[in-house]
């Protein structure tokens, strides 16, 4: 192997240096126009009347509303009831209700001033108890968008004969993606093609949704990605939005428009982690072991379905934590608020039940009097054990190997006593603590998505030689051009710099399904290099071997295509034959195989003020095979920053439906002097339908943050907190709460 | 409408509009400088960061005239694909970047610490770079890279 496990330098890393790399809003595109978009400022209501300003020259604008659409006024995602510009009726702030362009950005901005819209106020439901009440009728008549069931074994039996039963409720907020590049697309006509190039994540989601909205056929239509920003989820399903709002400005202006978000409107309007709330009740021996949990999960969809279902799905097969329990039932619902929508954000559902279910431990171990570490050991996943969908663990399972890293390289058990000293001490300025946790992570998509997805991939060989990967997964940031690059090589025995990535087009490259669920690396991965080994086993019957020179490169490239420019190897997603799942009784494998974090925090909480810093984490991620082991330290070290903004700073804050701490000035993401010094151990237990053994590695590191701080905060001041994040003035308001129940 | 001078990246350049435009665009739009990044427009996220007289400020928040007859440096300063600065050769050695969107203004911040005989330790780099959010990379590699460009050599593969 010439290049997987080495840490070659990034493709695109000189261009991004230097400041050469194209983002949308880079983009030279003559005659461009600038976009912007009329938005509803009431979460629920009528549209009585869009005024235009009559003083104003309109003349010079090209506007555009619901009536303008040439196709359905749909957004095309799972379910079709989120217009792309509301029609009569607003179910959300912020909804788009129309757009206006001008050659001028300023003048374009200038004329959102001169538009008014007048509404008939309607009731609105704004949280997840007012949606469960059904205080107004939102989505059919329970404002529930989906619901699943979990069952293994009987529940109910073994909590009534469970030694102990312990009951949870944990809470967790919303959280923004803040990818540093805001939202922009750019959209134009070209011999009758619609050209959409923008900062996105699946190029493909964004064909299908132009293809509805326009009634074009899918040729009509070509979607490409520019250098992306960051994504986190956040440019998972909205850029469709955006395209389509770009691409009927552009027709009726007949020039290219681009739209490009500014920071206040991205964070207002656009996805966000899915708020939950999360109820536990578990029976145990009285030495520690499951014998039942029972978790009710619901999450907080907002106004449109989007991809809530997909989120909660995943919630649901992970609520139960990494471990064995012969009976489980997990109940789970995504509700409908009238709030922007939720959506795609690293983790999908995961974050917030492995928040409570690795939370609850801290309870469990109070009760029982046994250390939550030693209970996590006893039940933690191992080969061979079955999940509470009845998947068997064939292979594969790091969780122990994980776990024991952490503790060892952190000194757990010394840090544990030094700090119970250190807290025991009045004189002290402050309490320190040190939490860990143990998460699972699905990799790809949930049950049969990946069946249903049927994604395809290739390598191309040209007539001249070059060899390039096709897929339409997306750079956007974690590596992929640089690892499809490495798989490829590898594969076929040829240096690195032989291998070109084309760039995610939909008129170039198949459609490989969507930059997310933790399925790059392994499901597309996987792809590219069963379509490298059969061009490895075309060089070889056809020119007897695969070419060891450049020179002999052209050779064999000319004799392998003949007449052609290039001939094309693709291949298509196969089953493995050992996984099953039922999508109606959710029983079955519900991934292919999982991959495993530990995590230990240790941090200090300043008496007075109640600030917390974080000292030092260490973690220890199973990620399969590291195909490139720095790239993949920076998505753990980078994901479990993000974990550790939502545990400790990061909270949107609501009013009247919107969020109103929509700027970097007041919603706080963590800067480098937020950020511990991070000890990361890859753990390496190879998969054997992962490319070269890999797994997943995008989303585990988002899911352990949370509730080892939470643990960690308990250690340092006797509180749990069960509710994120953990904020100065949470954690004294909890205190407060202890010494006001103290003195009663 | 005047017209004004400042030097950029070592060019005399020529603006010739309102003295109050944002000096971000100017640079992107006027001098084609596209390497500086907007994230914000409110001074929080330091992509915009750029130096004047060596000093690194957010480009969104400098009106051009406050520019005027001084020395703008932007990312497009520093080297070439081709030839990449020790600074820029650090970030790639190390990983410093990803998306790379905030990247223009991490160098330009870490150029002027560096550039200022500012200490290359972990602790003073980091300060150096708090007012640059990076939502990637967790910061590490990006210090890493800084403090290995400072001494001049690779950072070793593992840590362990």
């Amino acid at each position: 192997m010439r290049s997987v496990g080495k840490n070659v330098s990034r493709r695109e890393g000189p261009e991004k240096l230097t400041g050469r790399a194209v983002y949308l809003d880079d983009l030279d595109i003559p005659g461009c126009w600038h976009g912007v978009t009329v938005r509803s400022s009431v979460p629920h209501g009528r549209i009585k009347a869009v005024k235009f300003d009559p003083a104003f020259p309109w003349s010079d604008y090209v506007v555009v509303t619901a009536a303008d659409i040439p196709g359905r006024n749909v957004v095309t995602l799972i379910e079709p009831d989120q217009p792309l510009l509301a029609e009569g009726l607003v179910r959300h702030r912020e909804e788009p209700i129309a757009l206006i362009a001008h050659a001028d950005r300023a003048k374009a901005y200038e004329a959102l001033k001169h538009v008014t819209v007048e509404y008939e106020k309607l009731p609105s439901v704004l949280t997840i108890a007012d949606a469960l009440a059904v205080k107004e009728k939102i989505y059919k008549d329970d404002n529930v968008f989906k619901s699943f069931l979990i069952r293994k074994g009987d529940v109910d039996q073994a909590l009534a004969s469970a030694d102990v039963v312990i009951e949870g409720e944990y809470r967790v907020p919303h959280q923004e993606q803040a990818y540093i590049e805001n939202n922009a697309v750019a959209a134009w006509e070209e011999d009758g093609v619609l050209v959409v190039r923008g900062s996105l994540q699946c190029p493909f989601y964004v064909v299908k949704a132009l293809k509805v909205l326009l009634g074009r056929d899918e040729s009509k239509v070509r979607v490409s990605q520019t250098v992306t920003g960051g994504g986190f989820g956040g440019k998972e399903e909205y850029p469709s939005m955006i395209a389509g709002h770009a691409a009927l400005l552009a027709l009726k202006a007949r020039r290219p428009v681009k739209i490009v978000y500014d920071r206040h409107e991205d964070m207002a309007a656009t996805t966000k982690r899915h708020p939950a709330v999360v109820r536990h009740r578990t029976g145990l021996t009285r030495d520690g072991r499951l014998v039942a949990q029972d978790v009710d999960v619901v999450m907080d969809g907002g106004a449109y379905a989007t991809l809530s279902a997909v989120v909660l799905s995943r919630g649901t097969l992970h609520a139960a934590g990494a471990y064995e329990c012969p009976n489980v039932r997990v109940r789970s619902r995504v509700v409908a608020t009238h709030t922007p929508p939720n959506g795609a954000f690293r983790g999908f559902g995961a974050p917030q039940t492995l928040f409570a279910a690795e939370l609850h431990w801290e309870k469990i171990a109070d009760v029982l009097g046994i250390d939550s570490l030693a209970l996590k050991r006893k039940n933690l996943f191992k080969i061979g054990s079955i999940t509470a969908t009845g998947q068997v663990l064939r292979e594969s399972v790091g969780a122990k190997s994980c776990l024991d890293v952490v503790v060892r390289r952190s000194k757990y058990a010394q840090r544990r006593k030094e700090y119970d000293r250190w807290n025991a001490d009045p004189k002290k300025p402050s309490w320190k603590g040190i939490g860990v946790s143990v998460c699972h992570h699905g990799a790809g998509f949930t049950g049969s998505g990946e069946v249903y997805l049927a994604s395809r991939a290739g390598v191309a060989l040209t007539r001249a030689g070059a060899l390039v990967v096709l897929a339409a997964s997306t750079e956007i940031g974690q590596g992929t051009n640089t690892m499809f690059a490495q798989v490829a090589s590898d594969t076929l025995g040829v240096p690195l710099d032989w291998l070109e990535v084309e760039t995610p087009d939909t008129h170039k490259v198949p459609d490989s399904g969507p930059t997310v669920a933790s399925r790059t690396c392994m499901v597309v991965g996987g792809l590219v290099r069963r379509a490298a080994l059969d061009l490895k086993a075309a060089f070889e019957s056809e020119h007897g071997r695969v070419p060891r020179t450049r020179a002999e490169l052209k050779k064999a490239a000319a004799a392998l295509c003949g007449a052609k420019p290039a001939r094309r190897f693709e291949v298509q997603y196969e089953k493995p034959s050992e996984v099953t799942w039922n999508d109606a009784t959710y029983q079955g494998d519900a991934y292919g195989v999982y991959s495993y974090a530990a995590f230990a925090v240790e941090l200090e909480i300043d008496r007075a003020t109640a600030e917390t810093k974080v000292l030092r984490v260490t973690t220890a991620q199973d990620i399969g095979k590291a195909i490139h082991p720095l790239f993949a330290e920076g998505q753990i070290i980078g994901g479990c920053l993000q974990g550790l903004g939502w545990a400790l700073l990061e909270e949107p804050v609501y009013n009247d439906g919107v969020m109103v701490n929509s700027q970097l000035t007041n919603y706080v993401i963590p800067t480098s002097l937020d950020a511990p010094p991070f000890d990361v151990t890859v753990v390496e237990k190879p998969y054997s339908r992962g490319p070269f053994g890999a797994k997943g590695v995008g989303e585990l590191p988002m899911d352990v943050p949370a509730p080892a701080v939470a643990a960690a905060v308990k250690h340092a001041t006797g509180r749990l907190i069960a509710t994120i994040p953990l904020t100065p003035e949470r954690i004294t308001a909890a205190l407060a709460a202890d010494a006001e129940a103290a003195r009663v | 409408m005047g017209a004004l001078t400042l030097t950029v990246n070592g060019r005399r350049r020529t603006y010739r509009g309102a003295a109050f435009t944002r000096l971000i665009d100017v640079l992107r739009e006027d001098f084609r400088l596209t390497g500086t990044k907007e994230g914000c427009g409110e001074g929080e996220c330091g992509a915009c960061t750029v130096l004047l007289d060596g000093a690194p400020v957010n480009s969104c928040l400098i009106p051009v005239g406050q520019a005027a007859g001084r020395r703008v440096e932007t990312v497009e300063s520093l080297g070439s694909p081709e030839k990449l600065s020790k600074l820029q050769q650090g970030f790639l050695d190390c990983a410093g970047a990803q998306c790379g969107i905030c990247t223009p203004g991490m160098l330009m911040s870490a150029h002027a610490h560096l550039k200022s005989g500012g200490k290359a330790d972990d602790a003073s780099v980091r300060t150096a770079l708090s007012g640059n959010l990076c939502r990637c990379t967790g910061y590490q590699h990006i210090v890493d890279s800084v403090l290995a460009a400072a001494r001049g050599k690779k950072k070793k593969a593992s840590r362990k």
